[in-house]
């Protein structure tokens, strides 16, 4: 392959200006005429049964145009797999927590829609609440959802090796724990949609997204319309993170809503509604036994882990095989043992988060290996280097490894970091750590079972000459997917960035699984690329036919049709067709070699409308096992990451001065679009680690509901990250491209876990390590949150203290 | 119960404009709501995110914490304002190309928190930078290149004197 023209730099967003400008629309900046305003009446308790809803003083309120009861809902269940389908779109017996849908309002404006929910009267029976997933599944807790005795959402059971024989052969086994606390995506966009029904009875819905096919398929299955019946359409997003990828209850409420009111219905919610309704990282509990022999060479892991999910599953399922199956590599392990459960509570649902459901398993994972490091006397870097994966190995749960650069991600860290410097030679308060990571390229099968593409792509020249168009359902929701498809678009047929145009993110362009599993770039990659080919391939024929050349003798390079062989060409005719056609035309090329433009044109003359359709579907991927499905991917991302940090002996005020990370996302598209994935990777995983979480009061209430008390980074909290892009082939990638959306937190929070033992002597055993808690720590104390961590503390319920 | 409307003069990117407005209303509501200057972005209402930032004489304020009927009298500048006869200015040309935009809905906030920045100092060390946008959160970027840019372009402005005397 010649060298590329497009992929590999760092080309400006497409988007960027319309962003910097203001002109980008997001969903909420979207009007429709005779637009309704609604809004979502929720409930105050965290369990209750629901005995009357008296909607009659809201309805007799001006303005009111529709108020929307269980009783005039479908009554289908949905949710983001088939198995766990748990959700209607409103409560119909019982609300599980406190936000739980109950009613919902359009009206002429927001004032009046907020105004009627005061004037909703629901008489409830209040019922017993549990918010502890160990008290949940516990023998005697109330019984919260109906589909899940015992408040068992799912439970995972795998080995894979022979565990109990490599315990015997272990000269070096360490034991930890890892309690996290529940988090929110925080991403800076509301979720907003706005739904419509033309006079053929056809649903639009607009919609802050990551997928719209799935959402496509969650409406037209709960409101009973055939697919073709449904467009989802999603405008620029302002940020996902994992919380936007599944179907959601105020989506449905808007479509029925305004099927209801034969008028646009505009829903938005403001940011409590964003905490309550969740769908962001689990809390986690994890429990490890990691060995290896004298030498460090890990031979078990066995691993207990308790997620407490909410009320209900959302990507839950997903979520507690991912916490097992991302510890399968980048490190040669020989044998692994797993027992996962997902407990529901009263509480906001979790889902799909960054990272998903890895990042709290790998930071356990990962400060046990620097205590083998430690316990062996050995650098925890040289550990890593001992026992990472190469290229083509697979992981003893089946993943292969088809590219990995995790070995050269570890030493450019190790190079560029101030690692040889500082490790082991810091004052106390100040610390150096590392830790690794991989992540899949996309998840090898879809929520639901299906043989379906996962992307499907079109590519048409304008049939005035010139241009390229790319149409694909994939969702750019801030990450940079409708740069990428279009350098891979520009690349693939040999023009110029600029002559492409990326049209995304609506149902009408084809099926795309959206922007979740971090899989746009390979996936919708591998689609666009096949059908840019095509489409450069019946350009290059007609050309060649006019010319009496075979169409190997042509090459499409920088917008320009030139002669494999480095010969002129004779293009008058050609040139003199094209000129005819434009008389008049000022711009119309008068010399040098033939023009995409002229060349695309005359395709279009000799053979029609040139469209060309890509798609891509992974193999059949992974073992047999149960749950196999859930890691396998086409590709595997794999980062380190280096981080310093300073802490207050006095206040216990932790601060990251510096991180250096490095991530192998194969061949890179686009050189800044990745460093930026790194970077905002960093700073949501410091932000986990160090003060992110969602605080409860003893009636299940989110009580840091807002981006005041719920701290994420701000930009003095961020220290300047170095990003390294390591590079690799991947074979299953387009162009040799995989992922870094969500692979490069990986390693974050435990570089700073591990930095922080370094600092302090202090294994810290709760996320997140918040200042009190280091203080408590240097002083030998405990909080109070800190009390059940002891052996077993997956399991064992806590104290009640009711 | 319902207050009556009322109209006040804002002027918002140097035209005036006299509207209706309820008195209750935020300014963001009412420059997203009434003058479809929908570039200003609502985040969180509540003055934490930083997303509707727009300047008034020149200071960043979050809109969402101003109501319109205290706009009135005051020079407004909102993100549809900071590109003068269709070229982007200096801020805005290097967050495109420092990659400083992902998904967007913080920028025009942060780009005008930076405009407010370099009018008042020009030569911001990286610290200052950090500090002047600490009120602006961003969830996509890490804020790196964001500092980046910003860097960059007051290197740029304080380049080139005409543009220096920008307002």
């Amino acid at each position: 392959m010649s060298k590329p023209q497009v992929l590999g730099s760092r080309a400006p967003r497409l988007d960027a200006p319309a962003k910097a400008t203001g002109q980008a629309l997001y969903t909420d900046d979207i009007v429709k005429p005779g637009m309704l305003h609604a809004a979502i009446l929720r409930s105050p308790l965290a369990h209750a049964r629901i005995l009357n809803i008296d909607t009659s003083r809201a309805r007799a309120l001006p303005g009111v145009k529709a108020v929307l009861t269980p009783e005039q809902t479908p009554d289908t269940w949905f949710g983001v797999s088939p198995a766990r389908y748990d959700e209607r779109v409103l409560c119909r017996e019982k609300a599980l927590y406190v936000g739980d849908e109950i009613a919902a309002v359009a009206a002429i404006d927001r004032d009046t829609a907020r105004e009627a929910l005061e004037l909703i009267e629901v008489d409830y029976e209040p019922l017993e609440v549990v918010f502890d997933a160990r008290q949940a599944l516990a023998e005697g807790a109330p019984q919260i959802h109906p589909l899940y005795p015992g408040n068992l959402n799912a439970e995972v059971h795998q080995e894979f090796g022979d565990v109990a024989a490599a315990r015997k052969l272990a000269r070096v086994i360490k034991t930890g724990r890892l309690e996290s606390e529940m988090q929110d995506a925080a991403f800076l966009e509301p979720q907003a949609a706005i739904a419509s029904f033309d006079l053929h009875g056809r649903l639009e819905l607009i919609t802050s997204t990551q997928s719209v096919h799935y959402i496509q398929r969650a409406v037209a299955m709960v409101l009973g319309l055939t697919m073709d019946r449904v467009r989802v359409i999603k405008p620029y997003v302002g940020g996902g993170f994992g919380p936007k990828a599944g179907p959601a209850s105020h989506e449905l409420i808007a479509c029925l809503l305004a099927r209801q009111t034969g008028r646009p219905v505009k829903l938005v919610f403001d940011r409590e509604e964003v905490f309550l309704h969740s769908r962001a990282r689990h809390k986690f509990f994890h429990e490890m036994t990691l060995g290896a022999d004298e030498n460090g060479q890990l031979l078990f892991l066995e691993h207990e882990a308790l997620l407490d999910g909410g009320a209900y599953s959302s990507f839950g399922i997903a979520t507690v095989y991912y916490a097992g199956s991302l510890l399968g590599g980048p490190y040669r392990l020989p044998s692994m043992k797993y027992d996962g459960r997902r407990a529901v509570t009263n509480k906001p649902s979790c889902g799909a988060q960054r990272g998903h459901g890895g990042v709290i398993a790998r930071a356990l994972f990962e400060r046990l290996m620097d205590e083998l490091a430690q316990e062996l006397g050995q650098d925890p870097i040289e550990l890593r280097l001992k026992n990472v994966m190469h290229t083509g190995e697979t992981t003893c749960n089946d993943l292969n490894m088809s590219s990995l650069g995790m070995r050269e991600c570890l030493e450019a860290v190790y190079e560029n970091s101030d690692w040889k410097l500082k490790r082991g030679r810091l004052p106390r308060g100040r610390g150096i750590g590392v830790a690794c990571g991989f992540f899949v390229s996309g998840a090898g099968y879809p929520i639901y079972r299906s043989d379906t593409y996962h992307s499907t792509a079109t590519v048409r020249l304008l049939e005035d000459g010139g241009g390229v168009l790319v149409e694909t359902a994939s969702a750019e929701i801030g990450q940079g997917s409708d740069t990428t498809m279009a350098m891979i678009a520009a690349e693939t047929i040999g023009v110029p960035l600029e002559m492409v145009r990326v049209v995304s993110g609506d149902s009408d362009y084809g099926v795309d699984l959206g922007a979740y599993s971090s899989r746009q770039t390979l996936m919708t990659g591998h689609a666009v690329r096949q059908a840019a080919e095509q489409v450069r391939q019946v350009v290059v024929e007609v050309v060649a036919g006019l010319l009496d050349l075979s169409p190997d003798e042509l090459v499409i390079r920088d917008g320009l049709v030139l002669a494999a062989d480095g010969c002129e060409l004779d293009i008058t005719d050609l040139r003199v067709r094209y000129t005819r056609e434009h008389r008049g035309w000022s711009d119309n090329p008068q010399q040098g070699p033939l023009t995409f433009r002229e060349a695309s044109r005359l395709a279009y003359l000799e053979r029609g409308s040139i469209v060309a359709t890509g798609r891509y579907k992974p193999p059949p991927l992974g073992g047999k096992y149960k749950g196999a499905a859930v890691g396998t991917s086409p590709a595997y991302g794999c980062s380190a990451q280096v981080a310093e940090v300073n802490v207050d002996l006095e206040t216990g005020q932790v601060t990251v001065e510096a991180v250096t990370g490095a991530h192998d996302c194969g061949r890179a598209i686009n050189l800044t679009s990745v460093e930026g994935q790194m970077q905002g990777s960093v700073s949501m995983g410091l932000g986990e680690a160090l003060f992110e979480r969602v605080q409860f009061d003893p009636r299940g209430r989110v009580s840091n509901a807002n981006l005041a008390d719920y701290k994420i980074p701000t930009a003095l909290d961020m220290p300047p990250v170095k990003a390294l892009v390591v590079e690799t082939n991947e074979p299953n990638g387009p162009f040799g491209a995989k992922e870094v959306g969500e692979g490069a937190i990986m390693p974050t929070i435990p570089a700073i876990l591990n930095a922080l033992y370094d600092a302090t002597g202090v294994r810290f055993e709760k996320l997140p390590v918040s200042a009190e808690r280091v203080l408590a720590a240097l002083k030998g104390e405990k909080l109070p949150d800190e009390a059940n961590l002891g052996p077993g503390f997956c399991r064992l319920p806590p104290e009640r203290k009711d | 119960m319902k207050p009556a409307l009322k109209v006040i003069n804002l002027r918002v990117n140097h035209t005036d404009h006299e509207i209706a407005v309820k008195p209750h209303h935020t300014l963001a509501r009412v420059l997203r709501e009434q003058l479809g200057l929908t570039g200003t972005k609502i985040g969180c209402e509540e003055g934490d995110c930083g997303a509707c930032t727009v300047l008034l004489d020149g200071r960043p304020v979050s809109s969402c914490l101003v109501l319109a009927v205290q706009a009135q009298g005051h020079e407004i500048t909102t993100i549809e304002g900071l590109a003068e006869n269709g070229q982007l200015h200096p801020l805005q040309q290097a967050f495109v190309e420092h990659g400083a935009i992902q998904c967007g809905f913080c920028s025009p906030g942060m780009l005008l928190a930076a405009k407010a920045l370099l009018d008042d100092n020009p030569h911001p060390d990286e610290g200052q930078i950090r500090h002047a946008i600490s009120g602006n959160l961003c969830r996509c970027t890490g804020y790196q290149k964001i500092v980046e840019a910003i860097q960059d372009a007051a290197g740029k402005l304080s380049g080139d004197a005409g543009r220096g005397e920008r307002s």
